[in-house]
Order: structure tokens, then C-alpha cells, then sequence
């Protein structure tokens, strides 16, 4: 098992190697000039090339490429212009109300999702598998930032019943001392528990609206692959030897159609995390996605670079835990690895 | 229907979960907090809270503004519609008890008992040492330290401990006014040298990062992109200690939101919000909305003279003929901003800046210059514009084509990203585009000079050369600095009615800043730099 996971790390590193270099190439090819941007409105030819000199952007291109490498090397991932702080700060700050705003979303769609998925799957042509189709289609082709907004005018302006939207916590409570960086977590560890209700009020609205989004591949997949199994010989061995159907669903069909969800999960979970910049916008939640796109549109390098390659890392973790829970559902997956 | 029900579950999930956290929202003591907490909401925010700083942006000008305090400031008057407007002409002692102009320098006496944040007092020695900063870090601030001619730390003479003198280069109407806009603001030196090193003499880096100065509120908070939280710093002197405690400036990049939050009454003050919500908002009157022109500012539709077809003054007149003014002024801001354009025949030129040109939209006469030009079908050409504001840039640039469509003039659309629109200004390669300049100080040769001026300043979008133009320009400057008060007004009414029938630029309107708040909110003051001054405002 651990030599599976050293090896897979080892592979990843060429990955990591090329997405430094592209993202650095990238990023000098956008078009903006970053020292025109950062010396204002109102600044002179020679004030932009002071800027540029202070920015380290005169010099050529290989040097700068090392400069950035020896950086990285030191754990540096340089400075923001448009935030003005630490990039690798600022990621530490922002992944945890990124990670915590998805995984809830995530938790809210699979909780509905799989059952409804199943439900359709044992019964297909029924109203449960109507429905499982026209809310997964529903959700799919309603933009997020739609969603959110109409979220947000329902609950918070027209009914009151929600907080106002803006960022994780109302701004009269003052954040709990960083443990996990996930508030629900820190919130409960400080024993603060109406600093816990305000977090968790604030992230229901952001939340349902990733949920709603992400509802239709987990539901449909499941739907699809449960479907396959159902139909499968070792299931219709089961019924036929008398087990229960709940035990035929659950414990032969469930387990064995986990394999494609767990796939899609995984997708499903990496796409939030990078795209919900919409919901993170909406919110005014202060998440890695958001942090990205403004450092885009400024033609700020070393966000968009420290971004990148945080994404680049998640996902080689992320498939690293996919692969070991595919071994974990699936002991034939295990032997091959 | 079934998506009905299945939002309505999700409804109820949601509102289940929401309720609880209601009672927490209304206890006592938060109740006295936020009577005396200002809560302002934005799109964006400060990157650097000195505006010395490498790339501060105008986020960052606000907390400067706010959290420093400068040798002088303006009085104020009442401006248009009774808001207090800053008075370009007055002015009063902000650290400076008192000062007196002579011929050649201006001289300061500092409050004796002015004090920074950590209780140091404020010396000569800071002011110095701070007006060296802006006149040495290069980049913004030295340059708008250059506008009133102080370009060298040798003009900044320390006379005793709470005396100081600022000699002239040369005599320039715009170095009293230079000295009371946000850039020459006095900085902590002790403090900022001990935190200072080798390769950052002037402790930029420490400075980005927390407030050293002695102004009216010190900066207790900041996450970028998320929140500044400033308090009351109860032991300044600049002025009368101001009524609001805490000011929680919070970042929210949703404009629909930023308008829910203000309806709802959780958010006391917003600014940047489409001209339709201020419209609405203005109509509705649960709210106090605030509408003033930006002072020496001008949105304008640009043309490069040194290339075809713009280069010839029959096609720039007929542009000018058949630009949709109204249309743009009802459909793209709503009514909110002042024409610049067709003024009555008659309409002797006035010694004032902005002032509307004589052209209305025309088609007819457009035409009929068009051809004599020798473009009677019609050309092709791009319209470029800064998707920072696009809000009214893309409107504004759609009415543009459709109007000159009818004269066979084929215009694309180039909407320019923030970063790359900067880069395209310096290029000066564009040939047709709009956009907006305001300058700080408020005077006509100010604004000439960055924009018409033959030198070609990055604001002289269109590559204009004129040598009478200069003179004009030169004259004007000469002639405010000794006081010549005829010579000064004809050149003035020369360079405008220069401006308007060689007709580089063609000005739309002045904008108007927008400020939304609640009723219980008061004290709002109209600042050259358009930002918010906490220090005069008051809630309930």
C-alpha cells in the first residue's frame, strides 16, 4: 500500500514540473502588461518602467523563470499585487472557506443525490424516477449565480429568514482562532456556539446553491450505474436464491455501482472547488476561486501561478485518495495496483 | 411542478437550518455596537494601506485619506444641492496650527500636541522625512508630488521642532493644493525607519501592511479582498473628534447584493452600484442618495489625429455630429450626469472647465461632412473601452455603433481587460475609444496639461499636437502662477475654443459620483478624490 502511494507520488511529479513551467509561460503571455496596471491611472512612462524595475519585470525571461523556481523552492510563492499580501498566506487563508463551502455543498448533493439516484434506479419509469430527471435537469441548467441570487432575494431580502450575505460570518462576530480553518470545526472547538450558528447560517444559502448544481451527475450516475449492476447476473442470482431486497440493493447492487460514483465524485468535487467562483462572488465569500479570477483580470502573475499549482497538487491528492478508496470498495482494484 | 416541490423542500431545509441563528442578531449590547459602527459595503478594496506604496490602488487612497493626516486640508462650502463640497480655494491647518505663504515658500507651524497612534509626538522631522518619501519612492506619488512642482527632498527645510518650510522650484498656482491632496500625508519616521531595511529604505513593506500615522482612525483589521476595520483614534487633533467609533468596510463584489443589503437596512453606505439601482433607489426614497459631479472630470469618445480617417478634422466634426448624447445620457446613466454637449449657438466660451461643447447629434449634417471628407460610404474602425466600467462603457460604446452604422462607418467593439487597457493608452495605437479623466486638482490648465498638452502625457489619448495649443496651455500656467488675471481668462477661452473646433476629444458628460445610505446617516462630504471621509459622518 505505501509503496503504491510513494510510486503514485513519484509520478506526479514530472506533472508538477510542467504545470510550473506552463503556468509560468501562460501568464507572461496574457496580454495585460501588470507594471502599466499596478502604477495607476495616472502614471507617466517612466513611472511604469520604475514600477516594472521594482517588479523584477525588465528583466528577460529566463531569469525571471529562475528567480520564480529558487522561490518556490523556499516554499516563496511570491507576492500579490492586487491584494498586496503573501500568496501562499492568502491560499492558507482561502482554501478552507473554499474546502468548507464545497464539501458542505458536496455533503447536501450526495445526501440527496445517491438516494434519489438508487430510488430511480430500482424503480425506472416510475414518479420517483420523473422526478430524480426533471430536479437533476433542473439543476444542471440553472447557472449557479442564478440560483444564488434567487436564493439570496427569497431568504434574505423578501423573508428575512436568512443572514446577510456576506462572507462566512456576520460581521459583528469575530472569527475563532484558526485550528482547521474550517469555522463549523474552529467555531466548536472554541466553544462558541452562537459564532457556530452564524457560520453555519452563512453557509447554508452558498451551499444549497452548489448542491442544486451538482445534483445531476452524482444523481444520474448513480441512477446509471445502479441500473447496470440491477441488471447484472450476480444480482439476479441473489433475488433468485431469496435474499431480501434490501439486501440485494444495498449490500451487492450499492456497493459494487460505487465504483463510477466515486469517479464522479471525485470530478464533481474538483470542478466546485475551482469553479464556484460564481457562488463565491454572489456570497462575497472570501474563497481561493474568487482570489483567482481578480488576479486574472489584473494580470497579477503570482496568484494565478500559486493557484494553478495548488489546483495541480489537489488533484494529484485527490486522485491518490480515489485510487485507495476504489481498493478499499473493489479488493480486485487493490491486487492490479 | 415537481421542481416546484423540490425546491420548496429545499426551502424548508434551508429555512429550518437559518432559524436559529435569529435571536443572537438582536441582543443589547450588539445593538450599541452597531449604533456606533458604520458599515459600509463595496466591490472592491485596498491592496496597500499607504498610498506611497508600489500599485496602491484607489481602495487604498480611502484609508490614507482617513488614517493620516496631512500639514493642510480644505474648508468646506455648500455644493450642489446643499452637500458639503470641499472649497478648491480655502484652506485650513490640518497638523499645522498655522502657515504663512511667502513669495518663494510656505511655512508651517505644527499642533504641539499632535500625537501618532503609538503616542509619539509629531515632529518637523516626520514631516520631512515623509515629504522626502513622496517626492523619492517614484511611481504614483512622486509623480502627483511633480503636478505642484515639488520634485526634490531639498525643498523640505526643518526650521525648529514644530516649524517647517516647503521652498518653491518655481512659482506654481498648484503647490498650496498639491500639499492638501491625499499623497503628502505624514508618516511615523521613527517608527517606519526601525522597521525599514537595507533594500526598503522607506519601510514600504511595513507600512502596506498596518497604519502609521496620526489621523482620525487607525486601521485595527485588514484581510484583503474581505475587510478593512478602522477605530477612532480618541486623541486626534486634526480636528473635531469625530461621532462614529468603528467603521467595518466590508468587500461585497455582488451588486444586486450590496443594493439588498442597504434595502434591508443591514449595510449603512454604498458606492459603486449600476446608475439603475441608484435611479430606482433615488425614486423609491427609503434611502439617501447622493449624486455629485465629479469635480474637473469629463467621459469623453477619443480619436487617434495622427491616423486616417481621424487625422482629418471634417471627420472628427462629423463624429461629433453623430454621437447619440441623449439617448446616452438617458439609457446609460439615467439621467445621472451633467451634458457636456449642445450648448446654445450664442454661448460666449467661459474662464471654467467643463463647459459643454456646441455639437448635438445631427445625422444630416454629419453626412453631408462625412462626404466632403471624401468618406461618403462610410469607413471601418474599432471602439475600444475598459471593461473595468463596463457597466456604462459597453452601453454607452453599443448606442456609439449603432449611431454611426447609419453613416456606413463600421465600428467593432474592443472591450479592453483592466491590465491590458493601460498598456493600450501607452500604446496610443487606438482609434476610437472612450474614456474618462478626472484630475485632483480642480483647475482648466490642470486638465489641459494631461490631456492636450503636446509633451503627451499617457492622457493625451489622441497624440494631439498643437503649438498654438502649447502656448495656450503654457500661457495659462505662467499666468496663474503671478497672478495675471487677464491674461490668465484669454488663454483659458483659448485653449477651450481651440480644444472644441480642432475637436480631438469629444466630451459626453461629467459623470456623477453616487453614494447610497441610510436615512439615519449623516454627514456626507464631497472630496476631490471621491472617496468617503469618515470623519464628518454621523449615524442616528
Amino acid at each position: 500500500m505505501l509503496t503504491m502511494i510513494g510510486k503514485r507520488l513519484m509520478f506526479a511529479i514530472p506533472s508538477l514540473i510542467g504545470v510550473v513551467i506552463v503556468t509560468f509561460l501562460l501568464t507572461r503571455a496574457l496580454p495585460g502588461d501588470p507594471a502599466a496596471y499596478f502604477a495607476g491611472p495616472a502614471a507617466t512612462k517612466e513611472a511604469v518602467e520604475q514600477i516594472r524595475k521594482k517588479l523584477g519585470l525588465d528583466r528577460p525571461l529566463i531569469e525571471q523563470f529562475f528567480r520564480y523556481t529558487n522561490d518556490l523552492a523556499h516554499g516563496d510563492f511570491g507576492n500579490s499585487l492586487t491584494t498586496g499580501q503573501p500568496v501562499a498566506a492568502e491560499i492558507r487563508n482561502r482554501l478552507p472557506a473554499s474546502a468548507e463551502l464545497t464539501l458542505l455543498g458536496l455533503f447536501v448533493s450526495i445526501a440527496i443525490a445517491i438516494p434519489l439516484g438508487v430510488l430511480a434506479a430500482t424503480r425506472p419509469g416510475s414518479w420517483i424516477d420523473h422526478l430524480c430527471r426533471v430536479t437533476t435537469t433542473a439543476g444542471v441548467s440553472l447557472p449557479v449565480f442564478f440560483t444564488g441570487l434567487v436564493l439570496v432575494y427569497l431568504f434574505y431580502f423578501r423573508l428575512g429568514w436568512s443572514p446577510a450575505p456576506l462572507g462566512r460570518l456576520d460581521v459583528f462576530y469575530s472569527a475563532p482562532p484558526t485550528v482547521t480553518g474550517f469555522y463549523l470545526i474552529d467555531t466548536l472547538l472554541a466553544r462558541d456556539i452562537e459564532a457556530f450558528r452564524s457560520a453555519l447560517s452563512q453557509l447554508i444559502l452558498p451551499a444549497t446553491t452548489l448542491a442544486i448544481f451538482s445534483l445531476a451527475p452524482i444523481a444520474r450516475m448513480t441512477r446509471a450505474s445502479m441500473l447496470a449492476v440491477l441488471a447484472s447476473e450476480f444480482v439476479r442470482t441473489a433475488r433468485a436464491s431469496g435474499l431480501s431486497p434490501g439486501t440485494v440493493i444495498v449490500t451487492y447492487a450499492f456497493r459494487n455501482a460505487m465504483l463510477p460514483v466515486i469517479t464522479t465524485l471525485s470530478m464533481v468535487f474538483s470542478f466546485l472547488l475551482g469553479a464556484n467562483v460564481l457562488v463565491e462572488k454572489v456570497f462575497a465569500w472570501p474563497g481561493i476561486g474568487s482570489y483567482a479570477v481578480e488576479a486574472l483580470i489584473s494580470s497579477d502573475f503570482a496568484p494565478v501561478q500559486g493557484f494553478v499549482l495548488t489546483m495541480a497538487v489537489m488533484y494529484v491528492l485527490l486522485n491518490l485518495v480515489i485510487d485507495i478508496l476504489y481498493g478499499v470498495i473493489d479488493p480486485r482494484v487493490r491486487l492490479e495496483g | 411542478m415537481k421542481r416546484r416541490d423540490f425546491l420548496k423542500s429545499v426551502s424548508g431545509l434551508a429555512a429550518g437550518a437559518a432559524l436559529p441563528a435569529m435571536p443572537s442578531m438582536i441582543s443589547s449590547a450588539e445593538a450599541d455596537a452597531r449604533s456606533e459602527t458604520l458599515l459600509i459595503v463595496s466591490e472592491g478594496g485596498p491592496n496597500n494601506l499607504d498610498i506611497h506604496g508600489v500599485g496602491t490602488n484607489v481602495p487604498g487612497y480611502e484609508v490614507s485619506w482617513n488614517c493620516y493626516d496631512r500639514l493642510i486640508s480644505h474648508e468646506m462650502k455648500s455644493g450642489p444641492g446643499g452637500v458639503p463640497y470641499y472649497d478648491r480655494d480655502k484652506f485650513k491647518g490640518e497638523l499645522a496650527e498655522d502657515f504663512k505663504i511667502d513669495d518663494m515658500s510656505v511655512t508651517f507651524k505644527l499642533k504641539k500636541n499632535a500625537k501618532f497612534h503609538d503616542g509619539a509626538p509629531v515632529t518637523a522631522k516626520d514631516v520631512k522625512w515623509s515629504l522626502d518619501r513622496a517626492v523619492s519612492v517614484g511611481g504614483f506619488p512622486t509623480f502627483q508630488m511633480s503636478a505642484g512642482s515639488l520634485t526634490k527632498p531639498e525643498q523640505f527645510v526643518v526650521i525648529d521642532d514644530h516649524t517647517v518650510r516647503v521652498d518653491f522650484l518655481k512659482k506654481d498656482k498648484l503647490t498650496i493644493p498639491d500639499l492638501a491632496v491625499i499623497v503628502p500625508c505624514i508618516v511615523n519616521s521613527e517608527l517606519v525607519k526601525k522597521n525599514a531595511s537595507e533594500k526598503d529604505r522607506w519601510g514600504l513593506e511595513f507600512t502596506k501592511q498596518q497604519t502609521a500615522g496620526s489621523g482620525a482612525y487607525k486601521v485595527t483589521k485588514w484581510t484583503a479582498g474581505t475587510e478593512v476595520i478602522v477605530e477612532r483614534n480618541e486623541d486626534w487633533v486634526g480636528g473635531p473628534l469625530p461621532k462614529i467609533k468603528r467603521v467595518i468596510w466590508r468587500m461585497v463584489p455582488q451588486a444586486g447584493n450590496r443594493r439588498a443589503l442597504l434595502e434591508r437596512g443591514d449595510a449603512d453606505i454604498s458606492y459603486e452600484l449600476p446608475f439603475r439601482d441608484f435611479q430606482e433607489m433615488k425614486a423609491n426614497g427609503k434611502l439617501n442618495v447622493v449624486s455629485l459631479p465629479f469635480s474637473n472630470g469629463i467621459q469623453y469618445i477619443g480619436m487617434n489625429v495622427t491616423k486616417p480617417p481621424f487625422d482629418n478634422p471634417k471627420v472628427r466634426q462629423a463624429i461629433a455630429f453623430a454621437l447619440p448624447y441623449q439617448k446616452i445620457m438617458e439609457a446609460v446613466l439615467f439621467g445621472l450626469g451633467n451634458p457636456m454637449f449642445g450648448a446654445p449657438k450664442d454661448k460666449p466660451t467661459e474662464v471654467a472647465w467643463p463647459q459643454p461643447h456646441k455639437f448635438n447629434t445631427d445625422m444630416d449634417k454629419a453626412k453631408a461632412l462625412l462626404s466632403e471628407a471624401g468618406y461618403a460610404n462610410g469607413f471601418e474602425t474599432t471602439i475600444s473601452f475598459d471593461l473595468n466600467f463596463a457597466g456604462v462603457n459597453e452601453p454607452l460604446c453599443v448606442l456609439v455603433q449603432e449611431s454611426l452604422a447609419q453613416l456606413g462607418i463600421k465600428t467593432t467593439i474592443n472591450k479592453a481587460p483592466g491590465a491590458n487597457w493601460r498598456t493600450e493608452l501607452n500604446k496610443k495605437e487606438m482609434p476610437l475609444f472612450t474614456n474618462v479623466f478626472s484630475g485632483w486638482l480642480d483647475y482648466p490648465e490642470y486638465f489641459f496639461y494631461w490631456c492636450y498638452h503636446g509633451n503627451n502625457s499617457v492622457f493625451n489619448t489622441m497624440s494631439y499636437k498643437s503649438a498654438e495649443m502649447d502656448k495656450l496651455i503654457d500661457g495659462a500656467r505662467t499666468a496663474a502662477a503671478t497672478g495675471d488675471k487677464a491674461a490668465y481668462e484669454a488663454d483659458v477661452k483659448g485653449f477651450v475654443d481651440l480644444a472644441y473646433s480642432d475637436l480631438p476629444r469629444i466630451p459626453l458628460y461629467q459623470p456623477f459620483v453616487n453614494v447610497a445610505m441610510q436615512k439615519n446617516i449623516s454627514g456626507y462630504q464631497y472630496w476631490f478624490h471621491r472617496r468617503l471621509d469618515y470623519r464628518a459622518m454621523a449615524k442616528g
